[in-house]
């Protein structure tokens, strides 16, 4: 079976403050090399056994345009990974 | 002239909103539970305040999906007035009847604090009870108030006058200082091209009774009324 493990990131240039108040937290944890930092929101969707590859790809196309990104401020990208069924 | 207050599991400020056209202004008005898919009769939508489904993936994100929407969607596109304050908003963002989106408030803090607004265009059926420029006093209680669009967006609204509400300090300013969220232009309320959907951060129905501390919202109910 297919795995979508999709991420959902901003688009350059939308404010992130969450992720520009963890970055200061690393900074005063000593951890000053990580110059940038990006948050986002993970998603995996289980295909049912049987679904194509092909199939998978386009569903999780669809899904992510329609509902798990919005298109205005955020961008997505995802990996099919196959898992025994 | 028959009003519907949508209602989503999780909408808190449906009440109000029904008590502020019922009791205060005498209207006809119905409340529309989320499932309907067929909303005939109906003269204006408000899509009230709250956290529908929680707020979960984005605010609004999923109300955006209720089978009522499609059929808002329709009215909308058919030129009946769509209300939607503060959550309503973040709904209307989500279904394309606006332009942009709202992000987390700048400072990262849910801000519940009265804020002074200006009229910005009052050429709406939003909008007539009031004067341009006019400054009101309305609260707005939000984590996801930040209006966000793209530069050309902010053009087009400013060049066809779709900013109905900004805010402001006292004196009318639109200082960043009086900005309570990061909004692009001191965003608070815009309208579609149409003038016929707005939606709004702050919220008219906490501000229209003398007993709770200002009627200054109760033009935006007059206005759709045509009182």
């Amino acid at each position: 079976m297919w795995i979508a493990l999709v991420n959902v990131t901003y688009r350059p240039g939308i404010l992130d403050p969450e992720a520009k108040t963890i970055q200061q937290a690393l900074a005063a944890l000593g951890f000053a090399s990580v110059e940038d930092l990006k948050t986002g929101r993970f998603f995996e969707l289980h295909y049912a056994p049987g679904t194509e590859r092909e199939t998978a790809e386009q569903l999780t196309h669809a899904i992510a345009d329609q509902l798990l990104a919005n298109p205005v401020i955020q961008s997505y990208r995802f990996d099919l990974q196959e898992a025994a069924e | 002239m028959k009003i519907g207050v949508v209602v989503f599991p999780g909408s808190n400020c449906d009440h109000d909103t029904y008590h502020v056209l019922k009791d205060e202004l005498q209207a006809h008005v119905e409340y529309i539970w989320h499932k309907e898919t067929t909303l005939r009769f109906f003269d204006a939508i408000v899509l009230p305040g709250g956290f529908s489904y929680g707020d979960y993936l984005r605010a609004g994100a999923l109300a955006r999906f209720s089978p009522v929407m499609q059929a808002v969607i329709g009215l909308a596109r058919q030129g009946v007035p769509v209300l939607g304050i503060c959550n309503g908003f973040q709904v209307l963002l989500e279904a394309g009847l606006l332009p942009g989106a709202l992000l987390a408030n700048d400072h990262l803090r849910f801000r519940c604090q009265t804020v002074t607004l200006r009229v910005s265009d009052s050429s709406s059926c939003f909008t007539r009870a009031y004067q341009p420029g006019q400054l009101l006093r309305m609260p707005i209680a939000h984590y996801h108030g930040n209006y966000h669009a793209p530069a050309d967006t902010l053009h087009r609204l400013q060049e066809e006058a779709l900013i109905a509400f900004q805010y402001c300090d006292r004196s009318g300013e639109l200082s960043p200082a009086a900005n309570p969220n990061g909004s692009a232009l001191n965003i608070a309320g815009i309208y579609n091209p149409a003038r016929n959907v707005l939606g709004m951060m702050p919220h008219p129905e906490r501000a229209s009774s003398a007993l709770l501390g200002s009627t200054d919202g109760m033009g935006i109910f007059k206005s759709l009324l045509g009182n």
